[in-house]
C-alpha cells in the first residue's frame, strides 16, 4: 500500500502534508486522484503540475518540487476544482497556503513577475488604503522590468480617461496601515 | 429599497462606466445606494494570494462600517463581493477567527447585515420582474451570451448561489429586458484577469476562446457582471474580434431608455455602437 492511501487523518501524513493541511484546513489526505479538478482547471494546458498533481506531490512529502512550482503561481483562484471535489478540498485554499509558504521560505517563486504584481498591488492599498490602478501598473513594469507590453492598450485606456493620474486615498489611511502590520506581523 | 454601496477601486478607474450605469439604473428603479463612508480596498487576489489574515482584516473594515451604516451591502465586482462574502462567512462560522478579527479592528461583528452581489440585489432583492414591469424600450433582437465569471458563483458554500454550474439569473433578467440569452456552456469558466498583466498571452488564449464560444452559440454580445471580467474581455483579445461586452447595469440602463448610457459606451474599448444603432437601440 501506498504512504498516502495508509492515511486517513492528517496526523498520519509526512510533516509537509501535516503543515499544508493544518494551514489550510483541507482535509489532504482524502484526495483519491479522481482528477475531476483538472478536467476543469484552466491552467492546465500552460502548467507544469495539474492541481491532483501538486495534492500527490503535498501526500509524498515533495515540498521543494511544490513550493518551486509554475502552478502555485499560475493558478487562477478560479475555485472550480474546489467546486467539483467529491471529497470537498478547497484545493484553491491549498494554493494560497502554498504560496504563503514559499513566500516565507523565500522560495524562488516558478512565475518570478507574479509575486512582484502582488507586492505592488498591495503597497498601493498600503499607502492609499486603495488601488491606484495607473501607478500601481508602473510600479509593476519597473519592478519587473517589463516595460513595454501592453502600451498601446494602456494609451488607450488613459484616453478614455480609465487610468486617472489623481485619485482619492481614504480619509483614515491610518487605520488601513494597521491593519498591514497586523497582518505582516509586526 | 435600501442598500450601503460598495464600488471597489476599479470602478473608479478602469470600468468607471460600470459606476456610473449602476448608480444611474438603481435611481431609475428607485433603489437607493448609500456608498460605505470611507471604504477601503478589499485586498482582492494580491492579499488572499499572499497573506490569509490580511486577505480577512481588510474586507473586515468594510464590513464593519456597513454594520454601522445599518443596510445590507450590493457589492458590483465579483472579486470584490468574494472577498468581503467570505470573511462574511467566516466571521458567522469560525469562532476563533471572528474573535482574532474582532480584536484586531476593534469592532464587534453582530451579523446583522448581508452582503450581496449587485446582480443578486437587482435580480433576487429587488426582483427581475419588477425590473422588466419598468422596460420602456425591449432589447428586441439581441442575442447575448451572459457570462458570470468564477467568484460570484464559486464557491457555492460561501455565494449560495443557485445553480453554480449553469446560473440562470442573469439569463432571466436579459430575457425580461426582451433580448435573448443564448444557452452556452462557458457561463462560468474563469477570464483569467488575475494573469492578465503578468502573462498576457495565456491571457489571450483564455479569452478568445470564451469570445469564440460566445459567437459560436450566436451572441452578438456578451454580458458581465465583473470590471475584471468585462476589462479582461476586452483588453486581452485578439485585436481582430469585434463583439462587444456589456455590463448588465449597462443593458438594464438601455430597457429603461436612460439617456445618461451615451457616457458609458464611450468608455468602452471594443465599440458597442455599430450593434447598437443596427437594432436601434443606441438612443
Ligand atoms: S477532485 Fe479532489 S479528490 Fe479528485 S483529484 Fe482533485 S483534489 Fe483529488
Ligand atoms: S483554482 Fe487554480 S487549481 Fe483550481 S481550477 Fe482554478 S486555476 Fe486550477
Amino acid at each position: 500500500m501506498s504512504a498516502a492511501a495508509e492515511c486517513t487523518t492528517l496526523s498520519g501524513l509526512n510533516g509537509f502534508a501535516r503543515e499544508v493541511g493544518e494551514k489550510s484546513g483541507q482535509s489532504i489526505q482524502l484526495c483519491y486522484q479522481c482528477q475531476k479538478c483538472a478536467a476543469g482547471c484552466p491552467m492546465g494546458e500552460f502548467t507544469d503540475y495539474y492541481p491532483n498533481q501538486i495534492l500527490r506531490l503535498i501526500q509524498f512529502g515533495r515540498k521543494e518540487e511544490v513550493l518551486k512550482s509554475k502552478g502555485i503561481w499560475l493558478c487562477f483562484s478560479c475555485e472550480t476544482c474546489g467546486a467539483r471535489c467529491p471529497n470537498d478540498i478547497n484545493i484553491a485554499e491549498v494554493m494560497d497556503t502554498l504560496r504563503e509558504m514559499a513566500l516565507a521560505e523565500k522560495v524562488p517563486p516558478g512565475i518570478k513577475n507574479a509575486p512582484i504584481f502582488h507586492q505592488a498591488f498591495l503597497n498601493s492599498v498600503k499607502n492609499r488604503g486603495r488601488v491606484h490602478e495607473t501607478l500601481m501598473m508602473m510600479n509593476y513594469k519597473l519592478k519587473s522590468g517589463d516595460l513595454f507590453s501592453d502600451l498601446d492598450v494602456g494609451l488607450k485606456m488613459f484616453q478614455k480617461g480609465k487610468l486617472p493620474i489623481l485619485s482619492r486615498s481614504i480619509k483614515n489611511k491610518g487605520e488601513v496601515k494597521k491593519i498591514f502590520h497586523r497582518a505582516s506581523g509586526k | 429599497m435600501k442598500f450601503t454601496y460598495y464600488p471597489g477601486c476599479s470602478l473608479e478607474s478602469s470600468a468607471k462606466e460600470y459606476n456610473l450605469s449602476a448608480q444611474s439604473v438603481c435611481r431609475g428603479l428607485g433603489i437607493e445606494l448609500l456608498e460605505l463612508e470611507d471604504w477601503s480596498c478589499c485586498g482582492a487576489t494580491s492579499a488572499h494570494n499572499t497573506n490569509r489574515l490580511l486577505a480577512e482584516l481588510l474586507p473586515a473594515r468594510n464590513l464593519f462600517i456597513a454594520q454601522r451604516m445599518g443596510y445590507d451591502i450590493a457589492v458590483p465586482c465579483s472579486a470584490c463581493y468574494s472577498r468581503l462574502k467570505k470573511t462574511d462567512y467566516v466571521l458567522r462560522n469560525n469562532e476563533e477567527k471572528r474573535r482574532e478579527i474582532e480584536q484586531a479592528l476593534g469592532f464587534k461583528f453582530d451579523g446583522s447585515v448581508q452582503v450581496y452581489h449587485l446582480l443578486e440585489a437587482l435580480t433576487v432583492k429587488f426582483g427581475t420582474a419588477n425590473i422588466a414591469a419598468q422596460v420602456k424600450k425591449p432589447l428586441a433582437g439581441l442575442k447575448a451570451a451572459c457570462y458570470y465569471g468564477c467568484l460570484i458563483v464559486r464557491p457555492p458554500e460561501v455565494t449560495g448561489f443557485a445553480r453554480p454550474e449553469n446560473p440562470m439569473i442573469m439569463d432571466g433578467l436579459v430575457n425580461a429586458l426582451g433580448a435573448e440569452a443564448r444557452p452556452w456552456s462557458y457561463k462560468t469558466d474563469c477570464c483569467s484577469s488575475n494573469q492578465g498583466l503578468v502573462n498576457a498571452g495565456i491571457a489571450r488564449r483564455v479569452v478568445d476562446r470564451i469570445l469564440g464560444m460566445a459567437a459560436e452559440a450566436g451572441a452578438d454580445a456578451v454580458v458581465t457582471a465583473c470590471p475584471l471580467c468585462q476589462t479582461a474581455l476586452e483588453m486581452r483579445r485578439s485585436p481582430d474580434i469585434t463583439i462587444p461586452v456589456f455590463y448588465f447595469t449597462e443593458l438594464i440602463g438601455i430597457a429603461l431608455d436612460l439617456p445618461a448610457r451615451k457616457d458609458w459606451f464611450v468608455k468602452h474599448l471594443v465599440d458597442p455602437g455599430p450593434l447598437l444603432q443596427n437594432l436601434s437601440l443606441a438612443g
